[in-house]
């Protein structure tokens, strides 16, 4: 009975998805939004990157969304697993054998880099590849190298939670800044856009990816943490 | 040439998302749903989208499999009681 449902629901995907894939042709233009996003972007935003300029400054208010939905995971995380977490935690970090000496010494080697890399794509957000969601998650999963390879290692919960909210109060504010001297809620226009391509243009973009990028990186660390204990 | 490599690392996904149901040995089944979004991180690079790849890379296969795991620590991994 429960494989016949099992197959049922299968085939009901594979019904639905058959249209899909029938009706796909490659596209052969662009459409009107693309060619409007890949032509404008560069121009009116000072951004190489489209990506970024769009995720931060035209869908900053979605940006905003999905920051608050992991905020409010962290909280949920927090509520769920952190009131037992003070008197496990002295057993947790006695027990058991640690990583052995190769994990050990290879993350002291990859750590720094694996930090430096975030940084880079955060703050290179509005040039190449990336940004502040991106960079965040790559700083997170340091965090995550460092817990695994050094369980005796602890996170400052508060320093992170004050860090994380000011970064996210920043962001608002900028936000808010933007509907009192710019065009509107989010616009990046705050700040000059200064000279296409270097690392100091396109307005608020680098300032917002650093402060999404804190945001996502503290929250995130949190998160596992959390797990951890 | 990009084709068949997109071809290949969706067979990739495939494989490894049905492992990831098959296997009745917890880690090994969790490992496979990581590499499946290993897989489709390739997958996103292949197709152009290296900001998309970014975060599925870190997040998918790093963060979400670290939290399976410490999950499964704090359990008892699956076996019958």
């Amino acid at each position: 009975m429960k494989r016949v449902c099992a197959i049922l629901a299968v085939l009901m995907f594979a019904a639905m998805f058959l249209g899909l894939v029938q009706a796909y042709s490659e596209r052969q233009a662009r459409s009107p939004l693309a060619e409007y996003y890949l032509t404008q972007v560069p121009r009116e935003l000072g951004a190489p990157n489209v990506v970024t300029g769009i995720l931060i400054t035209y869908r900053g208010f979605d940006t905003l969304g999905e920051v608050a939905v992991l905020f409010m995971v962290a909280a949920a995380v927090g509520v769920l697993l952190g009131s037992k977490k003070e008197q496990r935690a002295k057993t947790s970090s006695t027990d058991g054998k640690g990583p052995s000496e190769l994990v050990r010494t290879g993350a002291e080697v990859i750590l720094p880099l694996i930090f430096l890399f975030g940084a880079y794509v955060i703050m290179n957000g509005h040039l190449s590849a990336g940004g502040g969601f991106q960079g965040g998650a790559v700083v997170a999963s340091g965090v995550m190298l460092l817990i695994l390879a050094m369980p005796a290692s602890k996170l400052d919960h508060g320093f992170l939670s004050v860090t994380e909210s000011l970064a996210g109060v920043l962001y608002v504010s900028i936000g808010i800044l933007g509907i009192i001297i710019a065009d509107g809620f989010l616009d990046s226009h705050v700040l000059p856009l200064g000279k296409f391509g270097t690392l100091l243009s396109a307005g608020a973009i680098p300032l917002i990816s650093a402060l999404l990028g804190i945001k996502v990186g503290a929250e995130l660390s949190v998160v596992i943490d959390r797990f951890r204990s | 040439m990009l084709e068949l490599l997109v071809i290949l690392v969706c067979i990739g996904i495939l494989v490894s998302g049905v492992l990831a149901v098959w296997l009745s040995n917890l880690l090994a089944a969790m490992i496979s749903a990581g590499l499946s979004s290993l897989f489709a991180a390739v997958s996103y690079v292949l197709l152009a989208a290296p900001d998309v790849a970014m975060a599925e890379a870190a997040i998918g296969s790093g963060l979400a499999t670290l939290i399976f795991l410490y999950t499964m620590r704090k359990t008892d991994g699956g076996r019958e009681p």
